[in-house]
């Protein structure tokens, strides 16, 4: 079965420092997959390459079986690549319901009608409230967004993302920040993601990825050190290593 | 109410915002004989909205918008010296002149940001100013270009010499900008703009084609200021260099920060309030005005940012 990303040798070097060396991941159709590593591993380089935001020194990356990447970060979107980003990156004077519609108006294709207004796209506006109600943050959908709480703000990155009905979900530390009453609110949220999305995880906190995903991939200085089970990474003797001393001095 | 219908009727026309309209028609019985400065008023606001759609709503920072004025008041007058006296097609030439050149600009300047782009949309104007300057065969260069004649409107209504056509006519085309850019900044491609403001980055990531947004708001932005020049040059049946000088970018930049960016109606409040001020300020003393104008932007930048209309919300908000 084709995966539904696929990166085949990716490489990214700035200057003489390789922060990506020769990655070979396969996500498949709605896996749910975690990427971990020490800091500094280049997790959320992977991710910019993937999405876009950074031009790749080498390799291609496929979605769903197709080589997008000569492709701007718009068509890859469009293609049904959706992400959230590790440092809240929102509409922050717009309300929630008005962040929510930005992207589901830009995935329905009326981002560019100049004549009618957003009234007259009302199923646009139905939809990014639904999926206000699915995430429990429908209370506050006419609040602008930095009046809410951390944690909120978070799962509106997530409404945002899941706006684009995406294929293939990129969750960049998702629960960053939040202090721990309220992450619980993310990780089910996370856990209650559509199955038929693929979902690939960058995430610190480990009781978090133990808990969602099924397979596991280890970055460190920007190679793949090892990929597997959950249970098998548990058991990984270099993974301990790598964490271990990583937590000893950190 | 769901919050959908409450986000929808937030959009609604409100009766306040008929408001400017009937001052201007009021103003127009009351201050007969003041109605030239009146048309310049109008006129500047009219210059001041388009800014604001490329100011307020898509956060491009310029200081060059006279170029689009400047290019519209010259199409136009050369239009009418040259080709014909029938104003509205002067301001369809005017108009797309400056479109014309807001595109091609925007093509070049858009791809940077912040004091890059700042310094841009001034070389720009300064390029048009000079080129303006050089070309006197057919601007008539540092001394105006002479020879606009204006047809009367429809062929009916003469522009008189107490400017009472004048007025009406940049009223009724004020009026028809307006429709346009609140339909605009109310509209999926307004809302984009916003978002493009408020975080690029992510109207990226929402798969937004953000550098096209930019241009096409640019382009319209620069054919609303082109109308606006068009109608000077059609009211005053004269063009001169100052049109595409840096202090009318300034000075715009200066009414729309005192009105409220981002809000249409600042643009109204604004360049009223700076125009009616000038002209007062000015019959007191001719030489110092700009000092009290230079004092009254530090106060309000100071004190009330989101200028009058900003202090206002939040005095109502009490």
């Amino acid at each position: 079965m084709t995966p539904a990303l696929e990166t085949v040798g990716l490489h990214k070097r700035f200057g003489a420092l390789i922060v990506a060396n020769d990655i070979h991941f396969r996500l498949e159709a709605g896996a749910r997959h975690a990427l971990i590593g020490p800091n500094g591993a280049g997790k959320t380089t992977f991710i910019n390459l993937i999405t876009g935001r950074l031009p790749p020194s080498a390799g291609r990356i496929m979605l769903g079986g197709e080589d997008i990447t000569a492709l701007p970060q718009a068509a890859r979107v469009r293609r049904g690549l959706g992400r959230t980003f590790q440092i809240n990156t929102l509409f922050r004077g717009l309300s929630v319901l008005e962040n929510v519609c930005l992207a589901v108006g830009e995935h329905a294709g009326i981002g560019g009608d100049m004549l009618r207004s957003i009234g007259s796209h009302r199923a646009v506006l139905e939809h990014a409230h639904s999926l206000l109600e699915r995430l429990r943050i429908a209370d506050h959908a006419l609040t602008p967004v930095r009046e809410l709480p951390y944690g909120n703000q978070r799962l509106v990155e997530i409404a945002i993302a899941l706006g684009l009905q995406p294929t293939v979900l990129l969750l960049d530390e998702p629960a960053a920040g939040v202090p721990a009453a309220e992450s619980a609110i993310i990780l089910d949220v996370i856990e209650q993601l559509p199955r038929d999305i693929a979902v690939l995880i960058i995430e610190h906190d480990m009781e978090l990825v133990f808990r969602f995903a099924r397979r596991i991939t280890v970055l460190v200085q920007g190679s793949v050190l090892v990929e597997g089970t959950p249970a098998e990474i548990a058991a990984d003797a270099r993974v301990r290593e790598v964490y271990l001393g990583e937590r000893q001095h950190g | 109410m769901s919050p959908v219908d409450a986000l929808i009727r937030r959009h609604r026309l409100r009766a306040i915002e008929l408001l400017p309209w009937v001052i201007a028609v009021a103003a127009y019985f009351a201050f007969a004989d003041y109605l030239s400065l009146g048309s310049q008023i109008l006129i500047m606001i009219l210059f001041a909205l388009s800014l604001d759609l490329v100011l307020g709503y898509a956060g491009i920072v310029t200081l060059g918008h006279s170029a689009f004025f400047g290019v519209g008041a010259y199409a136009a007058g050369i239009y009418a010296a040259r080709v014909s006296g029938e104003p509205l097609s002067g301001l369809l030439v005017g108009a797309i002149a400056a479109a014309a050149v807001g595109w091609a600009s925007g093509l070049v300047i858009l791809r940077t940001q912040g004091l890059a782009l700042l310094m841009l949309t001034l070389a720009v104007t300064a390029l048009l100013a000079e080129a303006a300057n050089k070309a006197s065969f057919i601007t008539g260069g540092a001394d105006g270009l002479q020879g606009v004649d204006i047809d009367p409107i429809f062929g009916i209504f003469r522009f008189d010499l107490f400017g009472r056509t004048a007025y009406r006519y940049c009223l009724a085309v004020l009026f028809l900008a307006w429709l346009f850019a609140r339909r605009l900044v109310y509209s999926p491609f307004g809302r984009s703009l916003v978002g493009i403001r408020e975080n690029a980055t992510r109207m990226h990531a929402v798969g937004s084609p953000v550098r096209r947004r930019l241009i096409a708001v640019y382009t319209i932005s620069a054919s609303l200021a082109g109308i606006a020049g068009a109608l000077l040059a059609q009211t005053t049946q004269f063009v001169g260099l100052t049109v595409l000088g840096f202090q009318r970018s300034g000075e715009v930049v200066i009414m729309l920060v005192f009105g409220g960016i981002g809000r249409l109606y600042g643009a109204f409040v604004g360049a009223s309030l700076y125009m009616i001020a000038q002209d007062q300020l000015a019959k007191l003393d001719p030489a110092f005005w700009y000092f009290w104008i230079g004092l009254l932007l530090v106060l309000l930048v100071m004190f009330a940012r989101g200028g009058v209309l900003g202090l206002i919300d939040r005095l109502l908000r009490r």
